[in-house]
């Protein structure tokens, strides 16, 4: 169950009740249950929070309910424009890990990994998380060296990875072919057996119930238009369902940050894409893991439900459309075909695009803005459902607290004035 | 597929074509004279807008040559083609883009 047209619950909330025995006679349709319970409310804005944030994608749930857990805080309103995770949430291919190159990125990206594996007991809620591993495959000779490399930091930095050489890695995924006759033959492949997917939806679902239940407003179909600032500092939002005034307002809006950015007189080193995914019919499961492939030019793993999810880079240009271009597509099936041969009877089902926004380095921005009480999180581009429940944790104490938790403070804006960039593009190349 | 109107050579696939980014950032004239927030600016930040956007192409596997462009990043049209060096056309004298109602361009 993947992308954006797929947003019928598909099973109840744990609240839900048979309401059969209750029924004074049996007719049509008693036999189903009632409609599920409502994750949350839908509530009216109030004219004043303590806290707004600005975009109702996984982030951003996901930083109200941090806010509230971890800092008491629950004046909150999350405003979205359109519905809740309707962004990139519901569109990304679910890919988790940590295996990133530098400390800066293993220490978020690794903070993330951790809280995922907790994340279903403390929402209580299913959001079927998969440890099923990620395969980031080698065809060069500098591939190679680059893949250990990172192995090495990942080593040293206690995350999990191994160098698989190719026979080892058909032992954890029997269809990939690494027969050396093929024009990037694999030559192995860097493994992290705790990376996974995990359903993105109920993901989204799962922060937004338990947000409500703190009685945070969670407010759809509010698009903030401005933003109210006196004397360098933000007093509130202008939105499409009037003005809202805030003790502090957080930026969540991935691929429309610019756009917020420049409402508060800031401009962003990023450039918002297109970035495209598709899936196949449903298939029996024939796919164990995830491989990734930066040579090739394409991520595959197959979804609970049985779809081939794949994905690749973005579209060059610019775009806040929600679309990208056909040959993009074409590319992405022809590298999987060339990885996986048993795939050429598949048949593409449905594919969508989001908007991402990219940063010269690969790495997100995360902290505060030169306008006072107004924090930013953006940057996170075509890898940032992995962070969602790290980021959130980590720009929530940056907004109650008024300082970067130390797994985001390397991850400033002024990074691009001081040249202390984090560098992740050979760890993200095809996408993260 | 989309087609793309080379100056020269006319509409041709999109496929043909490399993207360049934002038009009209030229190199400093007094390099030295830059300070680090002025550098920072030049090479890594860039308009980002959502509407027209003035930006470079590069007809790669045709003329080979670089021309400019007015696009609208939401609906990716082409609102008009001019050279290198010249200046960038104000996007209300082309032919304007269909008028979108109030809230087309939200996420559905
Ligand atoms: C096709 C695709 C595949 C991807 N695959 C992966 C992957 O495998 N692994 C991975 O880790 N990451 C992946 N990503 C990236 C990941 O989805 C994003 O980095 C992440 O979802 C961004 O955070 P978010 O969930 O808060 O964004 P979003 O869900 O986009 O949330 C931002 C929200 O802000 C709202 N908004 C914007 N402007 C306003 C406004 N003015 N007022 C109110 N609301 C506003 C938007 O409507 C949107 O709902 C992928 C992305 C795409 C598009
Ligand atoms: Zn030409």
């Amino acid at each position: 169950m993947i992308g954006p047209r797929d947003n019928a619950p598909a099973r109840p909330s744990p609240t839900t009740t048979l309401n059969r025995a209750s029924r004074p006679s049996a007719g049509p349709g008693d036999a189903l249950p009632d409609h599920p319970d409502f994750l949350w409310r839908n509530p009216d804005p109030k004219p004043s929070y303590d806290v707004v944030v600005v975009g109702g994608g996984g982030h951003g749930l996901a930083t109200a309910y941090y806010l509230a857990k971890n800092h008491g805080v629950t004046n909150i309103a999350v405003l979205e424009k359109g519905w809740l995770a309707g962004g990139n949430m519901a569109r990304n291919t679910t890919i988790i890990r940590s295996n990133y190159l530098w400390d800066e990125s293993s220490g978020i990206y690794e903070h993330s990994l951790k809280l995922w594996e907790t994340l279903e007991e403390d929402l209580d809620y299913p959001i079927l998380f998969s440890q099923r591993g990620v395969l980031n495959l080698a065809h060069s000779l500098q591939d190679i060296r680059d893949s250990k490399r990172r192995v090495y930091a990942n080593q040293l930095n206690g995350i999990d990875a191994e160098w698989l050489e190719p026979e080892e890695v058909a032992k954890v995924c029997p269809i990939v072919n690494i027969s050396p006759d093929v024009r990037y033959p694999v030559l192995g492949a860097t493994y992290q057996p705790r990376a996974g997917i995990a359903k993105h939806d109920y993901v989204a679902w799962g922060f937004a119930r338990k947000a409500d239940a703190y009685g945070i407003d969670l407010i759809q179909d509010c698009e903030v238009t401005g933003l109210d600032i006196v004397d360098g500092r933000v007093r509130g939002v202008r939105t499409t369902r009037g003005d809202i005034a805030a003790g502090k307002v957080a930026l969540a809006a991935a691929g429309h940050s610019s756009v917020l950015a420049a409402m508060a007189g800031l401009r962003l080193p990023l450039q918002s894409h297109p970035l495209q995914a598709l899936v196949s019919e449903l298939l029996e499961p024939v796919h164990p893991t995830v491989v990734m492939s930066n040579a090739v030019h394409v991520y595959v793993s197959q979804a609970h439900k049985g779809e081939l999810v794949m994905g690749a880079g973005i579209d060059s240009y610019n775009g806040y459309g929600q679309r990208g271009a056909f040959h993009i597509l074409e590319r992405q099936m022809a590298a999987a075909l060339e990885l996986f041969p048993v795939f050429a009877r598949a048949h593409m089902l449905r594919t969508w695009a989001g908007i991402v926004d990219t940063t010269p380095d690969a790495s997100p921005i995360v902290g505060l803005t030169p306008v006072e009480n107004l924090y930013l999180n953006c940057g996170w581009g075509t890898g940032g459902f992995k962070a969602t429940p790290g980021v959130g944790w980590c720009f929530a104490h940056t907004v109650a607290t008024g300082e970067p938790h130390p797994y985001n403070a390397p991850f400033t804006l002024d990074r691009f004035t001081t040249g202390a960039l984090v560098d992740e593009h050979g760890a993200a190349a095809v996408a993260h | 597929m989309q087609l793309i109107a080379c100056p020269w050579c006319g509409e041709r696939e999109e496929i043909e074509f490399h993207y360049g980014g934002e038009a009209h950032i030229a190199y400093p004239e007094d390099p030295y004279a830059l300070d680090d927030e002025q550098w920072a600016q030049y090479v890594f930040f860039r308009d980002n807008p959502k509407g027209p956007f003035a930006e470079r192409w590069v007809h790669s596997a045709g003329c080979r040559r670089w021309f400019n462009a007015l696009r609208d990043t939401v609906t990716h049209e082409f609102l008009t083609v001019y050279g290198i060096g010249a200046e960038r056309p104000s996007h209300t004298s082309t032919a304007p883009a269909a008028p979108r109602a109030k809230g087309q361009e939200a996420s559905r």
